[in-house]
């Protein structure tokens, strides 16, 4: 059961994405270049997503425990470090370069392949990178 | 009328999509996350899983969805490996990407993922200046 409410999350959530064309980096980079030709769509994609989120997580609150496993395993932690803030600045320069960020990033390895083959295999170095140096 | 009912639709999905995973397997979904667990993890096979659905579902682009703005011309190898460097890096250091921070970190109201968001958007904004 688990194995196939994972398959159908992955397949709405990227089917959003390409509803809402997150899949294409030229609109990701039309929202984030504020001072130019600015292209709303993200902002809009971001608040009716955090808006159905929300209401996910309020139903959460209400289980003992989620459907199909025995435990929570959300994070806890509130505290502001440098590795969060690092990271989270790290991130947002890739994202700017390519308008790529993780999910468009692999959508993209069928839908806009010559790209997409780059960037999936060094997003899984970076990963790897920083796995290897915290084992 | 399409051009605000599109990513309103896909919005909603995204998060209906981050709600029943929360609510049936008690976990954040976030990609980057699910990612580095397909890669690192003993027990692979379910992120992967996910991954799959998530390129089938992405693939939908251009087919049965619509696309309104056409692709940027292929950029160069150089700049998509270093932009897949920083993305793949920095999210694992930062603990999230725009999908676990943004989408589902902002919905539980995480001090630790609205200072990410801000930050994020912040430097890839500065970044798309310079760059553009």
């Amino acid at each position: 059961m688990i194995l196939f409410i994972t398959l159908i999350c992955g397949l709405l959530f990227g089917f959003g994405l390409a509803l809402s064309e997150m899949t294409n980096p030229a609109v990701v980079i039309g929202f984030l270049d504020i001072f130019g030709d600015w292209n709303p769509s993200l902002i809009i994609v971001m608040g009716s997503a955090v808006f159905v989120s929300m209401i996910g997580y309020l139903i959460s609150k209400k289980q003992i425990k989620p459907f199909f496993t025995q435990v929570w395993s959300l994070p806890t932690s509130r505290i502001i470090d440098r590795k969060l803030v690092c990271g989270s600045a790290l991130f947002g320069i890739g994202w700017g370069l390519s308008g790529y960020c993780p999910g468009p990033g692999l959508t993209s390895l069928t839908n806009n392949p010559a790209e997409g083959i780059y960037f999936v295999l060094a997003l899984v170095l970076g990963s790897a990178i920083y796995h290897i140096q915290t084992r | 009328m399409t051009s605000i009912f599109n990513p309103l639709a896909g919005g909603l999905l995204i998060g209906l999509a981050a709600a029943i995973y929360l609510i049936t397997t008690g976990k954040v979904l976030g990609i980057s996350g699910i990612l580095s667990q397909a890669l690192f993890q003993q027990k692979r096979f379910i992120p992967l899983v996910f991954l799959v659905g998530l390129v089938i579902g992405g693939s939908a682009y251009g087919t049965l969805t619509n696309q309104t703005v056409p692709f940027p011309d292929v950029r160069s190898p150089f700049l998509l490996i270093i932009s897949g460097l920083l993305v793949g890096y920095g999210t694992r250091l930062g603990s999230g990407c725009t999908s676990g921070h943004g989408v589902c970190g902002l919905a539980r109201l995480s001090p630790r993922s609205i200072v990410a968001t801000g930050i994020f958007m912040a430097t890839a904004i500065i970044t798309v200046y310079f760059t553009k």
